[in-house]
């Protein structure tokens, strides 16, 4: 069953549902990028609250108008509308109180979301039009998606990973320095409207998919999650794309196979499902990577310690040192040195010399200042500069015993 | 109507009052430290605490499932940490993935389980049930002073009351600490304030206002609790003493009208049902900090130019 939903062959509709929510979760995962690049992720978390008003209006005003008051478009429509009046009041009371942005966000969200609330409470005591089906747009369903609604949700998909594609290079340079796109002739506010534009257009295509409380996470999750994954923009935003759409996909394509797996959390938690496999196992930001970076380190440096202690004939008694010499070879288990040991505590030992004159060279002073002190010297200066600090080295009589 | 309104609207109106109450003591706090959103994301961390916490104990217990979302709020202070601290993540994102995965996990759990044979669903989560808890025994405003029935009260009403009155005394308390690690971090510290310590324990108290005020009325009232009043409060006025006070004063108005507007509103325009009293007073919280925002002597930032 789940083989046969991840492959597409769960009927015409259920296809459809799982493209359609691909799609989405490539742009929202592109989308969001650009939102948290701009470290304005929870944005999105008013946007997403303010669209139930709007659902719960439009349906009202269509079920007036003698219709049943579920026409999925008109009901985003509507969703639009309030999504993008709790806009206007965040940016409103950020620039004309001095409310900072996190009280407007979280004032918005839960002022627009009360209201919406009370409408749906309206539309149930009123008794017009079929409000069932009206609290999945909370949690998103799938299931018994009518064939034009999915249409209407994959081809909106379609156009907003376009509208992206079209976007891409002016947002990108306006979230990382908006003072330089400004000064390269951008003008920010318009970028950043249409960024806007963008996470509401994905908030509200995800609204019957994923519902309002969780699409924010389709917007913010895939972006953290390919930030480990690479520090250059482009390839971030490509990242946050395919996992969007592979967390959009899958999620669609499981809850699809039993009526218990609601659609919004599944997507959301193959999400964060993908984001704990990038912290844990990226390259690059890993963690793995960088424990295993860190003792990397720490093995290189207690070598280093433990040659120059052979050097100078000092004992070793650290354990861990000394077995990291005998397991290279370099000492025998009662700390005597091997042939080779001494070889190498030797050059280490002269290294250390020859990086004492160079310090005390100008020449060679924003090279000096970036040394961590493991590398080999060969590997930072020339032969030449080598040979120059041999000479300076004997004439000091400075040396290693 | 004096019996009917002690049965049916008095207890509701006390656990909206207290209930937002509790909330905006320490809202007043999390919105001067710019993070009012902490509010956001316990109350959806509640939901995977109360829904283990049924699992658990088998019951609805409120007892299980407080402690449940009390472990969830702690799970995710603590997830969210983790998150910006190992993955080098700024705080906004971390918390937009920690709650919303919390959340979602919550659902599907509560979908997987056979909850049917209990009150437990998510639109109660999100929008509460005030108006059910009514007091059955009530015959009159004389039942205030009748023991029999005031064993009858919701068991959300003493709840909520003790957790108002600790948000209380914790302000009052730890008023001076709050107020200068508030506001000047490096000062309290170099007075000997452990900062750290300060804060964590503010989360954790937001935490138990978010959990006791969810069980009485859903996470939206929260929300809009632990943000609106002291919002508004911080457009009134420049010191803390008088923005507390004006956030307590805005946040007793917009349970009162809200409940009264929810539940009498509608009768009064002719329809024969009540509408959500949560939304309602959500709404009215908001409407109260746009006035706030329009006309509010102190609304711009200092020093900004009168027109914005």
């Amino acid at each position: 069953m789940l083989l046969e939903a991840l492959t597409l062959q769960l009927g015409y509709n259920a296809t459809l549902v799982a493209i359609g929510a691909a799609l989405l979760g490539i742009a929202a995962g592109a989308a969001g990028t650009f939102l948290f690049l701009r470290k304005r992720a929870l944005v999105s978390d008013a946007i997403s609250h303010s669209t139930l008003p709007g659902v719960g209006l439009a349906f009202l005003v269509m079920a007036a108008l003698g219709g049943d008051g579920r026409h999925l478009a008109g009901l985003m429509l509507g969703a639009a509308l309030t999504a993008g009046a709790g806009l206007l009041a965040m940016h409103w009371l950020t620039r004309h109180t001095r409310l900072a942005e996190d009280a407007a966000i979280g004032a918005v969200l839960s002022v627009f979301f009360g209201f919406g609330v009370v409408l749906l409470t309206v539309i149930q005591t009123v008794s017009i039009g079929r409000p069932a089906g009206l609290a999945d747009f909370l949690l998103g369903a799938t299931a018994g998606m009518l064939f034009g609604d999915a249409v209407l949700i994959a081809v909106a998909g379609a156009l907003a990973v376009l509208a992206v594609w079209t976007l891409r290079r002016p947002m990108t340079l306006v979230a990382f320095d908006a003072g330089f796109a400004a000064a390269s002739g951008i003008d920010v506010r318009r970028v950043d409207l249409a960024m806007m534009g963008l996470v509401m257009a994905v908030t509200i295509i995800g609204l019957k998919v994923v519902g309002l409380v969780l699409i924010v996470a389709l917007l913010i999750i895939p972006p953290v999650a390919a930030r480990f994954w690479s520090d250059r923009s482009d390839r971030v935003l490509g990242i946050a794309g395919v996992f969007g759409g592979l967390s959009g996909f899958i999620g669609a394509a499981v809850s699809a196979t039993a009526p218990a797996l609601p659609t919004g959390p599944i997507i959301v938690l193959t999400a964060f499902a993908l984001f704990t496999l990038s912290m844990l196992f990226a390259p690059g930001r890993g963690l793995l990577v960088g424990w295993l970076r860190h003792h990397r380190q720490q093995r290189r440096i207690h070598l280093r310690q433990g040659l120059l202690a052979i050097a100078q004939d000092l004992p070793i008694y650290e354990r861990y040192t000394l077995n990291l010499l005998v397991r290279a070879g370099l000492a025998r288990p009662d700390g005597v040195p091997t042939e080779l040991g001494r070889l190498r505590a030797a050059k280490a030992c002269r290294d250390e010399s020859r990086w004492a004159i160079a310090r005390r060279m100008h020449s060679h002073e924003a090279t000096v200042s970036r040394y961590d002190g493991l590398r080999p010297i060969e590997m930072v200066l020339t032969e030449d500069e080598i040979r120059e600090i041999d000479r300076q080295l004997a004439e000091a009589g400075e040396g290693c015993a | 109507m004096g019996a009917e309104f002690v049965m049916l609207s008095l207890v509701p109106i006390l656990i909206g009052v207290l209930a937002a109450v509790a909330c905006a003591l320490p809202g007043n706090f999390l919105v001067l430290r710019r993070q009012a959103l902490i509010g956001d994301a316990i109350s959806h961390v509640v939901l995977p605490g109360i829904v283990v916490g049924f699992l658990l104990s088998g019951t609805v217990s409120s007892w299980a499932m407080m402690a449940g979302a009390a472990g969830a709020a702690v799970v995710a202070v603590l997830l969210i940490e983790l998150i910006r601290r190992l993955g080098r993540i700024e705080p906004g994102a971390a918390m937009g993935v920690a709650f919303t995965s919390m959340f979602a996990f919550g659902v599907l759990l509560l979908e997987q389980s056979d909850t049917s044979s209990v009150h437990l669903d998510v639109q109660h989560a999100l929008y509460g049930n005030l108006e059910s808890l009514i007091w059955v025994e009530a015959r009159g405003w004389g039942s205030l002073l009748d023991p029999v029935a005031l064993a009858g009260l919701p068991p959300e009403l003493p709840r909520i009351a003790i957790v108002a009155a600790l948000m209380l005394v914790f302000t009052v308390v730890f008023w001076r600490p709050l107020k200068i690690s508030t506001f000047d971090e490096g000062f309290a510290r170099v007075l000997g304030m452990r900062t750290n310590l300060i804060g964590f324990a503010l989360v954790i108290m937001a935490a138990v206002a978010a959990v006791a005020a969810f069980d009485a009325v859903g996470s939206i009232i929260v929300i809009a609790m632990f943000i609106c009043p002291p919002a508004a409060a911080r457009l009134m006025t420049n010191r803390l003493e008088h923005q507390v006070l004006w956030s307590v004063a805005f946040a007793i108005f917009s349970a009162v009208v809200g409940y009264v507007a929810a539940g009498y509103g509608p009768l009064w325009l002719g329809a024969d049902d009540a509408v959500s009293a949560a939304g309602m007073i959500a709404t009215v919280s908001g409407l109260v900090l746009a006035i706030a925002a329009l006309y509010a002597p102190h609304r711009h930032r200092s020093g900004a130019p009168a027109d914005g």
